[in-house]
């Protein structure tokens, strides 16, 4: 029968949730890493049990962990302890140098300011090789490993795109979404906050930007093609050129890989949010949770709410069955959503005040799988069979 | 020498690290022989490339807050003796 295991990354340490194809009793396995920040984890869709891990702290800095067996036990790649004390220190898997030179990007009060790393935002490993994973900065830009996490490389060509354009947005810049494209190994869309949607056709060598159609108020230039503050993109694997965008206000969708972006946020009652998901078999079938405003980091109206499309966006639905739907003022964040792929699609997501709901019939009704942990950084599924 | 909880969970270690280090004895070869021992430990007291300590942490011994001495610069003989603890810092900001 075939399994779950949810990876939940907290502000205080990592949690992994194992259930069997009900999805109605789970297994809570943790505190990994207590007391750092796991900004994400994800596991190799070639072997499973490869789940790599994003460690960071204000204090110590950035650290990788990689696990071979599903999470039992980790380590840090290349940074096993040493016995030889003559040797140059190994450990390089948390070492992330910009490639060439530095540069600057524009900073809060509109001056150059250095390209500066601060922690990873999120891991993507690759679908064909499973040594390659992809690393999501801080400052922004896109790192790959070849080596199973041991060392890590920049893709530069990435920042040729008007980098020096690209400003912080309140949470930091910080390259957040990674997808790969599963019909075409050469194609990567990455998403910045607040500098936009890229898209390379040729493994990661160059860029482009893909954010036509996109607007924001307040911008100098509304048809600038960088600055926009993208905070999550989704596609379902069937329809790699339709992609879906939760924008910093509005919901966007894309049919043309990003050539050109129309809004779909039609009836929410909000559109302001973080997460996007797909539903694993429905490539028209969307969710957003929505929350009150940039200034207001939680839910609307004090209930928990996700919003469900089956159409593709405009036309949406309020989910609330098995959630607050009183004195609620939690948020979500951009990595906190996944889905399953078991036959009944499964919907999860988490939130600042440490809950992780599922919903096993693709939105309808929801549970709780635990409620008291940290705030919820992010959260990734695998379906395992 | 003294490391704080974070770094003995990833070390895998105590708060108390025992370093062989070879004249002359400064902050600058007590962190490599530290990163020698424990690779693992790379870029969380300073910086992969530029050995700055990171903002967050402070150097003590003997009393004294080391933070800012020459990492150059030879460290007290009761700290090259291990009498006293050369001591990482975790929290002196922050909440």
């Amino acid at each position: 029968m075939a399994r779950v295991r949810v990876l939940v990354g907290t502000k205080k340490g990592a949690f992994i949730l194992t259930s069997d194809g009900k999805r109605d009793k789970w297994d809570v396995a943790g505190p990994f890493f207590g007391g750092w920040s796991i900004y994400h984890m994800k596991g190799s869709p070639i072997d499973p049990n490869r789940i790599y891990a994003s460690q960071c702290s204000d204090w110590f800095g950035q650290v990788i962990q990689r696990s071979d067996d599903g999470g039992k036990n980790w380590y840090q790649p290349g940074g096993e302890a040493s016995i030889d004390f003559t040797g140059k220190p190994a450990g390089a898997s948390n070492k992330f140098v910009y490639e060439g030179t530095v540069g600057t990007h524009m900073w809060y009060d509109g001056t150059q300011h250095p390209w500066e790393f601060k922690r990873v935002w999120h891991l993507e490993p690759s679908l064909t090789e499973v040594e390659t994973v992809y690393a999501g900065a801080e400052d922004a830009a896109l790192f790959r490993s070849t080596d199973g996490a041991t060392t890590w490389q920049e893709l530069r060509g990435l920042r040729d795109q008007q980098a020096s354009n690209w400003a912080p947005g309140a949470g930091g810049m910080g390259l957040h979404t990674i997808i790969l494209d599963p019909t075409n190994p050469l194609r990567i869309y990455v998403a910045i906050s607040s500098a936009g949607a890229f898209r390379t056709d040729d493994g990661g060598v160059t860029w482009k930007p893909i954010n036509r159609g996109l607007k924001s108020k307040y911008m100098p230039d509304p048809n600038a093609e960088v600055g926009y503050c993208v905070h999550r993109l989704a596609l379902h694997p069937s329809k790699p050129d339709v992609v879906f965008m939760q924008l910093h206000w509005n919901i966007m969708r894309t049919d043309n890989a990003g050539e050109l972006w129309t809004n779909i946020s039609g009836n929410l009652p909000t559109d302001f949010g973080f997460p996007i998901e797909v539903h694993p078999h429905e490539p028209e079938t969307i969710y957003v949770i929505p929350i009150t405003s940039d200034s207001e980091h939680y839910v609307h109206e004090g209930k928990l709410r996700v919003f469900r499309s089956r159409t593709g966006g405009t036309e949406w639905e309020a989910l609330t069955s098995g959630l607050p739907q009183k004195d609620c003022y939690v948020n979500v964040l951009r990595d906190a959503m996944s889905t399953d792929t078991l036959e009944e699609g499964g919907i999860y997501f988490g939130t600042s005040g440490g809950q992780i709901y599922v919903s096993p019939d693709g939105g309808d009704n929801w549970r709780t799988i635990v409620h008291d942990l940290p705030a919820v950084l992010s959260v990734e599924v695998q379906t395992l069979r | 020498m003294e490391i704080p909880f974070h770094l003995q969970n990833l070390a895998r270690s105590g708060p108390e690290v025992l370093l062989e280090v070879s004249s002359p004895v400064t902050i600058g070869t007590v962190l490599d022989a530290l990163e020698q021992r424990y690779p693992m430990l790379c870029g969380t007291v300073r910086d992969h490339v530029t050995k700055k300590r990171r903002a967050f942490l402070r150097y003590f011994g003997c009393q004294k807050d080391l933070s800012f001495v020459d990492t150059t610069a030879p460290l007290p003989e009761a700290i090259v003796a291990g009498t006293e603890p050369f001591i990482i810092w975790g929290a002196l900001s922050g909440g």
